[in-house]
């Protein structure tokens, strides 16, 4: 149990800066992920939390020390890795209790903690085999295992669930939770995936290109995005951009509007805006529709799968409310105005 | 699936193994089989007759007490060899292995050893260590040591292990760098944060994880500490002092060719071409269950 803060944290390899300065302050028991497209340093981010990189300047600490300097067995933390990292040689059992044996735990006490942990985990038949024995998702459970038995103030997650399948990835993912809400242990879990940081997190930190760009709570981030690349980064399909001049706008600063695919709505009349039909997608519950607009934009609605489906090819009108555009300048931030 | 080529007619296949089939029979097969046929003589010392003896030769040598001690020979230059080549190799891939700038450099420098000849190696050798001009002699002499390999069989057997191991190192080195480079940098990390410092991490996960490699190059090194030492042992100590550095394959060749006993040369070649065999076959087996975690 743990409170982890980082304050100004920078970092560059030669003199490619790769992170620009990220501050936040995670509360003991809070479950972060740091979500973000590839190479926008997140991964980074949690490897200098761990130890594993060299800060370049600013302050990480954990439970109010400063940890810069320690080495990552000497800061209290647990580490799942994407490719689970676990040891090729070892049992189950034995890649559990490494940890606690180089801690020098008592024999029967290594024993009840694995013992523990792999209940948990329903590892328990598995303990003999080597993981070169286990599927992808059991391989998974004993890296979350091994970060478990050592009781750390701070499990770190980076990727976990990307080399699983789509299924097991949806599963893992509501373990994992209930776990992190089970132990109450402070977690930094780094995914590329926009729908495990919405479900999983109480708070996210979306990174754009070594910023932070926005931190906060998952419906709220999603409800009102700090920038354009946050509105078009969480939420699948993704926030449709329009040009304020096409869509008769007229605030001043404001380049960029916004809309969520399931703010939009067709409509018969063609004024104020009309974009012709190109293709429907039905899922069912929902139906998505694509649409090209005059200057040639690309915009998807979102509506019930009992509404009429346009037919392909035909022109249609969309309409929203006001209240639901957000405004982005030529910078891609949000309009001071316009931020609620 | 059958993935592997296959041919219609049965010429074409042949012609294109006849250059390994020829070159195999003209330089091991024949060879070979002269060595066991001229196992079962004695010829006279003229060559010009030949005296069946059956298994004499062996029953001759297997009582022959300085063969028993070349045996022994033999076996403390091969472990020597091994241990001190593979040693030093991992030491240096180690280092190698966590360098990040002018690697490149580094590992080049460190493979040109196993570019240079046995027989040059030796001389080389020598030069340094030679009783009346070497540097390193002059020295130790300067600290005190007498240095004389001339004469001491220890000092010896000292300068032929160091002379054969050297160019080793750069053969071990290249395979144990590749065999650390290959185990996943995620695993050292966990260890790392699971609480593992350097030696813990080396002797638990990065030793464990090489084990194929370091299996692989054992069987290597004995076989060439075995049979490829011959250059180096000539050129510094012909055998001497008092035969303490005879390893097997150099009584092959004093007793055949120097002491002109061709029978007992051959009944030698022949129990060295069956430990070949058998560590051939050691590494057979190995090879085929090479990942074995």
């Amino acid at each position: 149990m743990a409170t982890v803060s980082l304050e100004a944290i920078k970092k560059s390899f030669g003199s490619t800066d790769v992170i620009h300065g990220v501050d936040i302050d995670i509360k003991d028991g809070e479950f972060i992920v740091i979500v973000g497209p590839s190479g926008c340093g997140k991964s980074t981010l949690l490897r200098m939390v761990a130890g594993l990189e060299t800060v370049t300047s600013g302050e990480v600490r954990i439970d109010g020390n400063r940890v810069n300097d320690l080495e990552p067995m000497d800061r209290d933390i647990a580490m799942v890795f994407q490719n689970y990292a676990l040891y090729p040689h070892m049992s189950v059992f034995d890649n559990m209790a490494y940890g606690l044996k180089i801690a020098g735990t008592p024999k029967s006490e290594i024993v009840e903690r694995v013992d523990v942990a792999a209940k948990l985990l329903q590892l328990e038949p598995y303990l003999k085999r080597r993981p070169r024995e286990l599927s992808g998702g059991q391989r998974q459970r004993v890296a979350m295992g091994r970060a478990i038995v050592r009781k750390p103030s701070v499990f770190l997650f980076d990727e976990p669930l990307s080399n699983l399948d789509a299924k097991l990835r949806v599963q893992m993912r509501l373990e994992i939770k209930q776990l992190q809400k089970r132990l109450g242990v402070t977690s930094l879990y780094v995914t590329h995936d926009q729908v495990e940081a919405m479900t999983l997190a109480d708070r996210m930190i979306v990174m754009n290109g070594g910023v932070a760009d926005q931190i906060g709570a998952p419906l709220e981030v999603y409800a009102n995005p700090a920038t354009e690349f946050v509105a078009g980064f969480i939420g699948s399909p993704p926030t449709n951009f329009l040009k304020t001049d096409l869509a008769s706008v007229a605030t001043p600063g404001a380049s960029t509007l916004g809309v969520r695919p399931e703010h939009l709505r067709l409509t018969t009349d063609p004024a104020p805006m009309s974009g012709t039909v190109l293709y429907s997608e039905a899922l069912g519950a929902e139906t998505l529709v694509h649409l090209k607009l005059v200057d040639e934009t690309l915009v998807t609605v979102r509506q019930n799968a009992t509404d009429p489906l346009p037919d392909e090819g035909k022109t249609v009108g969309l309409l929203w409310d006001a209240r639901d555009q957000m405004l982005f300048d030529a910078q891609g931030r949000r309009c001071a105005s316009d931020a609620a | 699936m059958e993935k592997r080529v296959t041919f219609k007619g049965l010429w074409l296949p042949l012609l294109l193994v006849l250059p390994q089939i020829v070159i195999t029979a003209v330089f091991f097969f024949y060879p070979a089989g002269q060595a066991i046929w001229q196992s079962l003589f004695i010829p006279d010392p003229f060559g010009l007759s030949m005296q069946y003896v059956g298994l004499g030769n062996f029953e001759y040598l297997l009582g022959n007490s300085y063969y028993r001690a070349s045996f022994v020979t033999t076996a403390v230059f091969s472990i020597l060899v091994t241990v001190v080549s593979m040693g030093i190799a991992l030491y240096l891939a180690v280092l190698a292995d966590r360098l990040i700038k002018g690697s490149g450099v580094y590992r080049t420098l460190l493979i040109w050893p196993y570019a240079v000849a046995p027989a040059v190696a030796g001389v080389l050798w020598l030069f340094m260590f030679n009783t009346r001009v070497g540097v390193v002699t002059w020295y130790l002499g300067v600290l005190g040591y007498d240095w004389n390999h001339v004469l001491n069989g220890e000092e010896a057997m000292g300068l032929v292990v160091v002379a054969s191991a050297w160019g080793r190192i750069s053969y071990n080195f290249l395979f144990f760098l590749a065999g650390l480079q290959s185990i996943p940098k995620s695993v050292i990390e966990a260890a790392a944060i699971d609480g593992a410092r350097f030696w813990t991490r080396f002797r638990t996960i990065v030793f464990p994880l090489l084990s194929p490699t370091t299996f692989f190059l054992l069987v290597v090194n004995i076989v060439y500490a075995f049979f490829e030492t011959f250059g180096v042992i000539h050129t510094i100590t012909s055998g001497g002092p008092q035969q303490s550095t005879t390893i097997l394959v150099y009584k092959v060749f004093s007793d055949g060719f120097v002491g002109q006993d061709l029978g007992s040369s051959a009944a030698q070649s022949v129990i060295l071409l069956v430990i070949v065999g058998l560590l051939t076959i050691v590494q057979f087996k190995y090879i085929e269950r090479r990942v074995h975690y």
